[in-house]
């Protein structure tokens, strides 16, 4: 699948977005310190950003309003659906925290469960297609939710060392989601990697009772959309190199400058959780990038790819 | 709305190919574009049509496969290798994933005869339904932002101002060589489903779970090479020659 950058930014975006506004919603932190204050307005940017640049890569962006109707049978609509709700107990869990310096459980906790339940729509989109069969796994949303999660609790410890109260809680839990996320990871990429294809070129062409089917011609000699959005292939070394790279970057790096943050403390604390955070996020993004990257779209056995 | 009917379409109108007959020519596949490029909704648009790397939008294409069994490599000498000439068009599917993952309601399956169609006016151009096509039915035109998927020809099949004969779809009606067979498969009378039971018809990627209506004939057992190259060995001999031709052989050995 082709690795859009409008896509990557916006799984990596609000998905540490929506871990963030989790993590706040759970009341662990001061909610009358400064950083908590700009955390909930970073939380609520990323958010943002993240769903705008999800518009970027629609043919008829204005139309978008429509995505919210069919809820019903559509992962991509309940995803619209509850990335709008969520920004209510969001919002209102944000205002107690800068306006009035207090946390409000019942919204706190609400906009926790329904950042999980985005999430996990978000991750459903991809988890749901057959065609995929890469993603088409329980262990999509699984990894969607860790990252979600371990994400929140970084930036979270980032917050909660500076606001002075709240640093080292956040950033124990944040290894422990950290490794579990990573761990999951792993598991989706065992999957992929050892996977036996469910459709082939002989099931493709129901040509299989007559030998070994390879593709002779294409339709036509130049790209079309659909080897220009599913054909996109990325080498098998390069892959297990990137995703070792993910690996280090996004889960032995943070967890190693967390552990400095949380033993050292101090004036240490703060920027080792930050550079934890950016090391992380960095991770993300190649992650995601090889979850579209690796995928095989079954069309492909129609174009020999 | 993008649920898919609830019972079984009282008609299931769709596409019979046939793999034995179809030679490869393309025709489908630009008669297609022509009627469909004026016809349902936005034009087919082409990107850099007349430029190194022209790329359009097309409902229909023919991909061409390469059949090779154990040991029959070389094609009519043994075994069944042969060249398949694979036109795939949207198979018009009984679950199809295009219908369910449409989040704006644009994609529908009609509950009268199964016709899968893309409301243009409500697609946002998320491609999510082509992500979730198994097939590659379904192409974004990059001018319009839309989802271009075959209708069927929905414009003709239904269109009384058009003589009978060209109610069918625009690629069936150009097969030159009647590869391709319109009809109603719901009904096990109808021609379609006689030639599918006869020839054994049958659905593309069954394990994705779609169900398509649109069937698949498979080619016929080919002939050795052998048997149809009688003509190629006389050349070689003049046994059986007659009357001027076996005087003419008398004379041409004597010279």
């Amino acid at each position: 699948m082709h690795p859009a950058f409008s896509i990557i930014v916006f799984t990596t975006l609000s998905g540490l977005g929506y871990g963030l506004a989790a993590v706040l919603g759970l009341g662990l932190l001061d909610a009358s310190t400064l950083s908590v204050k700009l955390a909930h307005i970073g939380a609520l940017a990323m958010i943002a950003a993240g769903l705008l640049s999800s518009t970027l890569h629609l043919g008829n962006p204005q139309r978008a309003w429509r995505a919210l109707s069919q809820w019903r049978s559509s992962w991509l609509s309940r995803e619209g659906v509850m990335a709008i709700a969520t920004f209510v107990p969001l919002t209102v869990t944000a205002w107690f925290s800068i306006v009035e310096g207090r946390y409000l459980s019942v919204a706190g906790l609400a906009g926790t469960v329904m950042c999980g339940v985005t999430v996990y729509c978000t991750a459903m989109i991809y988890g749901s297609l057959r065609s995929i069969q890469a993603w088409n796994t329980g262990l999509t949303p699984l990894c969607y939710l860790l990252f979600a999660a371990a994400g929140g609790f970084l930036l979270a410890s980032v917050a909660g060392y500076s606001s002075g109260s709240g640093g080292p809680v956040c950033a124990a839990i944040a290894i422990l989601f950290v490794v579990g996320a990573w761990i999951s990871k792993q598991q989706w990429w065992t999957r992929l990697r050892t996977l036996a294809p469910l459709s082939t070129p002989e099931s493709a062409t129901g040509l299989g009772h007559i030998g070994h089917v390879r593709l002779f011609e294409r339709p036509h000699v130049n790209e079309n959309y659909l080897t220009r959005e599913m054909g996109f292939k990325v080498a098998r070394k390069h892959a297990l190199k990137l995703s070792r790279l993910a690996i280090l970057s996004g889960g032995l790096a943070p967890v190693l400058l967390l552990l400095v943050a949380i033993l050292a403390g101090g004036a240490a604390a703060v920027p080792a959780a930050v550079l934890a955070v950016f090391c992380y996020a960095l991770g993300l993004v190649v992650e995601r990038w090889l979850f579209f990257a690796e995928a095989r779209h079954a069309v492909m056995n129609y174009y020999g790819g | 709305m993008t649920s898919l009917p609830s019972l079984p379409t009282p008609k299931k109108l769709g596409l019979v190919i046939d793999l034995d007959v179809c030679v490869g020519c393309h025709a489908c596949v630009i008669s297609c574009k022509e009627w469909n490029t004026g016809g349902y909704g936005a034009a087919l648009s082409d990107q850099d049509p007349y430029g190194a790397d022209v790329s359009g939008t097309f409902l229909n294409r023919i991909h061409t496969f390469e059949v090779v069994p154990e040991g029959g490599q070389v094609i009519g000498e043994a075994g069944e290798a042969r060249i398949v000439h694979f036109p795939k068009s949207c198979l018009h599917c009984e679950d199809a994933p295009c219908v369910t993952v449409c989040p704006t309601g644009a994609s529908y399956k009609r509950a009268e005869d199964g016709i899968v169609l893309v409301d243009e006016s409500k697609c946002i151009g998320c491609g999510l339904c082509a992500w979730s096509c198994a097939y590659g039915a379904r192409e974004m035109d990059l001018a319009a932002g839309v989802m271009k998927k075959c209708t069927l020809c929905v414009d003709r099949i239904y269109n009384e101002t058009l003589k009978e004969v060209d109610r069918v779809p625009s690629c069936v009606r150009t097969c030159p060589a009647n590869a391709r067979h319109y009809g109603d498969l719901a009904d096990p009378t109808s021609d379609v489903s006689l030639m599918v039971a006869e020839r054994g018809g049958y659905d593309l990627m069954p394990e994705q779970g779609t169900r398509p209506t649109n069937k698949y004939l498979p080619p016929r057992p080919r002939k050795p090479l052998a048997a149809s190259a009688g003509s190629a060995v006389l050349a070689e001999n003049t046994d059986g020659a007659k009357g001027f031709f076996a005087w003419l052989d008398g004379m041409l050995d004597r010279i």
